[in-house]
C-alpha cells in the first residue's frame, strides 16, 4: 500500500506544495524532511499505551490525566509531541464506555496513537460512529452489555482524545511494561477493550 | 467572557455558512446541554479568511435521540460560541 503512495492525486499536491513553500523561502527541503522525521519515528500508540499503564498503577497518575491531559503527556516526555493541542483522556468504566472520531476529517493525538489507521479516515468510521456506535464497535468484536452508556467524542476542534481503558483485575501483579503491551491503538481510539 | 455555564442548555446554529466551519451538519439546529468550557480559541470560520478573533468554545453534550431520533448514545462536540443560542 504505501508503495504506492506516489502515484496518488493527493501526493501531487503535497510536492506542489512543498515546492511552492520551498520557493518563496518559507522552509528548506531539510527543515520539511526533519518534521516528517520526527512525526513518523516517535509518534506510536507505545507511547499512549505507557500513559495507560501509569495510570493503571498510579491512581495519583490517573487523577492527573483525567484532569491536564497535556501535563500528564509531559511527564512521561510527550509533552513536545502533543503541544498544540488540547489532551483530553477520557475513561472507560464499567458503566460508561467513549469512543473517539473525527467527523470532518481525521484528528487524534498522533505523538500518542501513531499514524491513524485506514479505517479512522473512512467516511463509514466518520459517518456511522456518531450515528450507531453500537453498532461500529461491534463490528469490532466489541459487544458492550444494554446497560453500558457510550459517549462519542467528535474531535471536530482543537480538542484530541485518548480513551483510558479499563484496567485489568490483575494489574497489581504486573509492571508498567507488562501492562502497556496489553493497550492497543483500537484500544486507545475506544474500538477495542485495551 | 463565558456566555454558557456547565449545564446550560444550548442550540446549534441551523445556518449553513458560507464556507469553511466546525460545525458539523448533523448537530446544526439540535439542543444539547454544556459539558465544559474548553478554552478560548480562534474562528476558524474567520481565521481562514485572515480575520483571527478568539471566542470561548465549550463541549457540548447531544442525546443521540436528539439527532438521529433514536439511539441510546451521546455524541460531545466542541462547538464556538458563536455557533450557540439559548435553548429553551
Amino acid at each position: 500500500m504505501s508503495g504506492e503512495h506516489g502515484e496518488l492525486p493527493v501526493a501531487a499536491r503535497v510536492r506542489r506544495l512543498e515546492e511552492r513553500l520551498i520557493a518563496a523561502g518559507l522552509a528548506t527541503d531539510e527543515e520539511l524532511d526533519d518534521v516528517l522525521e520526527r512525526v513518523f519515528t516517535s509518534a506510536s500508540p507505545v507511547n499512549g499505551a505507557r500513559m495507560v499503564a501509569r495510570a493503571w498503577r498510579d491512581p495519583g497518575y490517573r487523577d492527573r490525566l483525567l484532569a491536564d491531559g497535556n501535563a500528564a503527556a509531559g511527564e512521561l516526555g510527550f509533552g513536545a509531541g502533543t503541544e498544540g493541542y488540547l489532551l483530553k483522556a477520557v475513561e472507560n468504566t464499567p458503566a460508561v464506555h467513549n469512543m473517539i472520531v473525527c467527523t470532518l476529517c481525521s484528528c487524534y493525538p498522533t505523538a500518542l496513537l501513531g499514524p491513524s489507521p485506514s479505517w479512522y479516515k473512512s467516511f463509514a468510521y466518520r459517518s456511522r460512529a456518531v450515528r450507531e456506535p453500537r453498532a461500529v464497535l461491534a463490528e469490532f468484536g466489541l459487544e458492550l452489555p444494554d446497560s453500558t452508556e457510550i459517549r462519542v467524542w467528535d474531535a471536530n476542534s482543537e480538542t484530541r482524545y485518548l480513551v483510558l481503558p479499563r484496567r485489568t483485575d490483575d494489574a497489581d501483579e504486573m509492571d508498567e511494561s507488562e501492562l502497556a503491551s496489553l493497550v492497543t491503538r483500537n484500544g486507545l481510539i475506544g474500538t477495542a477493550i485495551r | 467572557m463565558i456566555r454558557f455555564a456547565a449545564g446550560a442548555r444550548v442550540r446549534a446554529r441551523v445556518a449553513d455558512p458560507d464556507g469553511h466551519t466546525r460545525l458539523p451538519r448533523y448537530a446544526r439546529g439540535h439542543v444539547g446541554e454544556v459539558v465544559e468550557v474548553r478554552a478560548t480559541w480562534q474562528l476558524p470560520d474567520e481565521a481562514v479568511r485572515g480575520v483571527f478573533r478568539s471566542e470561548p468554545v465549550y463541549a457540548v453534550r447531544f442525546n443521540a435521540a436528539e439527532l438521529w431520533g433514536s439511539g441510546s448514545h451521546s455524541v460531545i462536540l466542541d462547538l464556538w460560541e458563536s455557533y450557540l443560542e439559548d435553548a429553551p
